[in-house]
């Protein structure tokens, strides 16, 4: 019972915790230790341990300190009141509180007034799954439930005034016996797939990557949050574009030129192979600096965007980095291109400071 | 005494049979001794139970706030960083409780015994502790029974809010309140003189004609007219006199609601019920380690424990160099006061006697060092203590010395050795360690409900950082603009805060110096004089 308490009091320290990291997430948001993890992973936050304010004495510098040992006036004394008097200072004690990429990805939510992710578009998938409902007087013995079964037998036995408490001795009989019972049940699912593609071209310097692969952990932590069939794809590409695993693409470092229609091609090659568009909610991602090869090359990646992703996917997101190189003009093409179209979201994103609201561009329509 | 079912009564919490062995032996052994506590019930704890009872200052049951959470979540981390570990704790209650640490080796937890015992037998004898209530478990359930209603009935936020804003003004409070009944007198004789017309003529001697003028000399009758019409105009002010203990004063006059009423009111009976063991830090631990110390080495430890506890013994009374651990100066002290007393070092030759050489060899075989420590366990606090016995022998025995910040190297370097500048010194941190003195001098400020604080300067500034806050706090529960007249640097400061915002000015001179001087008065009048 009292251990029940400490709990719920712990549980309020972290709903606090959790209104001060959400006021502060700017500042943890471009924090590198996240980038990798995901779901139930533990994520540290050294937070400020919550002071009551009270009257007291300020630090009288002039008051002088007390020590005990050898030495001469005058000699070097060690810090004063290190020992003693630690604790008279509020809030210089810093407290790990952990979160999971969830309930930060919770408060991310709460902090940019994200609407919730409603599937549109796509008939909700449908899967047939047994779950373990009932008890049931039969089964194999595989299924057998060994405390119901114990209790049960303990019952018979305490009824039958075989019971000595000193000596207890419970032997199960048949009638004993319980057993798991499952059911089938329809499980709705709603499918998503996230496509995130990232230049990895010469143009995109180390800073530009990182406030990629913040972003991408962000909207990711998000996502994940939202829909339970969630599936991730990670595609580079510089002039030419090859899918990834999680981890090369959150720690890849290439370079090269730049032809953005490669990675479209592969994305809708993807698309077309594993996830048909009746079951998957399907979100393309790119992100770049937005310097492509060639006039030419624009023009193939909108006819792709036009004709093969856009209707397929929920929402097509494009987002800018700013870089020191390069023209930086494929934004304008887009957004030329798709002025009308509602399910195109393109963003830009100037520096580390920029990542929220570029999430909020991306994620803000909640398609 | 009512416990919450099978947590710490029941069959799994017997100690393990050596350790009941060593209970009993150690308790016969103590009372031997002359140690005189109440019953005393260790209870073995994971380490996860510790934390916990730690984070609720060692009650399991109390009302429910986000700081114990915090500090059981501070716990947890830092004994997973292995950068502390508690080896024992027990509260001030009849029967008292000690929590043992099982995974403790049989030797700490014999220590933790002599130890826990020591402590018992000071909350149970040492005055300062008469008046706190030692059914606390019982009431610290009740505190917790009446906060969920109230949190029911209120919403929880409202009332942690609330509860919040008490908690910032708890250390507000009347250390000696329980010792002296400061309102019964005046209570009565406002009672009396209220309705009628103040009497203000002052009782003459009986004397014949020809006496009455030397008797009754009529600059004396003046006199005592003047004094009577202002105590008659001190009798109508509220508080009549500087009121130390501000929480008692926002309960009593604070447009409260019945639920915010009580709520104060449990928070004002915990840190009262707390205060003591602030007072009396250095001896409470001093007398432990005093009697464990003795108790181990002389009659428990077997020749195989001794370096286990000789190494968990140096840590408690490890002393950082340049550093003073108030443990081992309390436990020193009472040894001191041991050795003096028994070989008749006191009184009046002993003070005279200026040879160095007589002095080290002074002994009278007066053997009334144990009678000494005994009754010294039972009147002084921290204050009076190192006040009455920190001598310059022992200053020097210890070398203790004062440091000061080099103003050149920013260096802390050491000062002086000299007796009566450490001792200055050492009860300066003491006093600074608590809470400044403040007394609510009027509730009526302005003639508009405004209260105003005067706080008894005593060398120190006070952290104005905080203070605005705290300010703000005290003006959201007395809801009306809150002042406090300090000095800041030497200047006289009044800060102001009207629940929003902050300002600050400058008291007028007559509020100050009546303030002061009554301030002065009541304080004069409360014993022991201090708050450690």
């Amino acid at each position: 019972m009292a251990m029940l308490n400490i709990d719920q009091d712990s549980q309020r320290f972290r709903d606090i915790v959790k209104g001060r990291v959400r006021r502060e997430l700017r500042r943890f948001m471009s924090s590198k230790e996240l980038i990798g993890k995901q779901g139930k992973e533990l994520v540290s936050i050294p937070v400020h341990e919550i002071g009551i304010p009270k009257l007291r004495y300020g630090k009288n510098e002039k008051q002088g300190g007390i020590g005990q040992g050898d030495g001469q006036p005058g000699d070097e004394s060690g810090q004063p009141g290190k020992g003693q008097k630690a604790g008279d200072q509020p809030a210089d004690h810093l407290l790990e509180v952990e979160f999971t990429v969830d309930e930060l990805a919770e408060l991310l939510g709460e902090e940019l007034e994200l609407p919730g992710i409603e599937p549109k578009g796509r008939q909700e998938s449908k899967s047939k799954r047994a779950r373990y409902k009932g008890i049931s007087l039969k089964g194999p013995e595989s299924l057998r439930h060994g405390r119901r079964t114990f209790k049960q037998a303990l019952k018979r036995n305490i009824a039958a005034g075989g019971y000595n408490p000193n000596r207890p001795r419970i032997i199960p009989i048949r009638e004993d016996r319980r057993y798991r019972h499952f059911e089938m049940e329809d499980e709705p699912r709603s499918a998503c797939v996230v496509l995130y593609m990232m230049d990895v071209s010469g143009s995109m310097g180390q800073a530009q990557k990182e406030i990629v692969r913040s972003e991408v952990f962000w909207i990711d932590a998000w996502l994940r949050h939202h829909y339970e069939g969630f599936e991730a794809r990670f595609l580079i590409h510089d002039a030419a574009a090859r899918e990834v695993d999680r981890d090369t693409f959150f720690r890849t470092r290439e370079s090269g030129g730049t032809l953005i229609s490669s990675a479209y091609t592969l994305c809708q090659q993807i698309i077309e192979r594993d996830y048909p568009v009746s079951e998957w909610n399907i979100y393309p991602f790119h992100f770049s600096d937005g310097d492509n090869a060639s006039s030419k090359d624009n023009e193939l990646c909108t006819k792709i965007v036009r004709e093969s992703l856009l209707p397929v996917s929920n929402q097509f997101s494009y987002a800018q980095v700013d870089s020191p190189y390069g023209s930086g003009r494929f934004l304008k093409v887009l957004k030329e291109e798709f002025s009308d179209e509602e399910a195109v979201v393109i963003s830009r994103v100037a520096d580390r400071d920029a990542i929220m609201d570029s999430i909020k561009e991306l994620l803000g329509k909640g398609r | 005494m009512s416990l919450p079912p099978n947590r710490f009564v029941g069959e799994t919490r017997d100690l393990p049979p050596a350790l009941e062995e060593a209970r009993l032996e150690i308790t016969a052994l103590a009372k031997g001794y002359g140690l005189d506590f109440f019953d005393t019930v260790f209870v073995m704890c994971t380490w996860e139970e510790i934390n916990m009872l730690a984070a609720y200052e060692g009650f399991p049951v109390r009302y429910p706030h986000w700081r114990w959470g915090m500090e059981y979540l501070r716990m947890q981390k830092s004994y997973e960083y292995g950068l502390h570990k508690i080896y024992e704790m027990v509260i001030n209650t009849n029967p008292s409780y000690a929590y043992l640490l099982d995974n403790n080796l049989p030797v700490d937890q014999k220590l933790v015994m002599a130890h826990v015992l020591g402590h018992v037998d000071f909350f149970k004898n040492n005055l300062w502790f008469s008046s706190t209530n030692r059914k606390m478990l019982d009431e610290m359930a009740n505190h917790a029974a009446r906060m969920r209603r109230h949190m029911d009935k209120y919403g929880e936020s409202t009332v942690e809010k609330f509860v919040d804003l008490c908690l910032s003004l708890d250390n507000l409070i009347d250390p000696f309140a329980s010792h002296i009944n400061r309102h019964k007198q005046s209570a009565q004789q406002s009672m009396l003189t209220q309705p009628q017309e103040p009497d203000l003529s002052a009782p003459k001697i009986k004397a014949n004609d020809y006496m009455d003028r030397h008797i009754n000399p009529p600059e004396f009758i003046e006199a005592q007219r003047d004094k009577r019409l202002s105590d008659e105009l001190r009798m109508q002010r509220v508080p009549e006199r500087p009121e130390r203990d501000v929480l008692g004063f926002l309960l009593q006059h604070a447009d409260l609601r019945h639920w915010q009423r009580d709520v104060l009111g449990m928070i004002r009976e915990e840190a009262l019920y707390f205060a003591p063991q602030g007072q009396t830090k250095i001896m409470n631990e001093g007398w432990a380690t005093f009697w464990h110390t003795r108790m181990m080495t002389r009659d428990i430890l077997s020749d195989g424990e001794v370096v286990d506890y000789c190494d968990h013994h140096s840590g408690t009374v490890l002393q950082q160099p340049g550093q003073l651990n108030p443990y081992k100066m309390g436990v020193e002290l009472f040894r001191h006061i041991e050795q003096r007393w028994d070989r008749g070092q006191f009184g009046r030759d002993w003070l005279d006697c200026e040879s160095e050489d007589e002095r080290r060899r002074w002994d009278t075989g007066a053997g009334l060092g144990k009678d000494k420590v005994f009754s010294v366990r039972q009147t002084h606090n921290d204050v009076t203590f190192l006040d009455t016995f920190l001598t310059a022998d022992f200053c020097r025995e210890q070398g203790f010395f004062t440091t000061k910040k080099d103003s050149r190297t920013g260096k802390w370097i050491i000062d002086s050795r000299e007796f009566a500048a450490v001792k200055k010194q050492l009860l300066s941190h003491l006093a600074s360690r608590g809470t400044p003195r403040v007394y609510v001098v009027d509730g009526n400020h302005n003639r508009r409900a405004e209260l105003r604080l005067h706080h008894r300067h005593d060398g120190l500034d006070i952290q104005l950082e905080w203070a605005e806050q705290v300010l703000g706090n005290l003006a959201r529960v007395w809801s009306r603009p809150v002042h406090l007249e300090t000095l800041v640097d030497g200047e006289p400061v009044l800060l102001s805060h009207d629940g929003s915002k902050l300002s600050r000015g400058v008291p007028s001179e007559d509020a100050i110096d009546a303030a002061a001087e009554a301030a002065a008065k009541t304080a004069g009048q409360s014993a022991g004089g201090g708050s450690p």
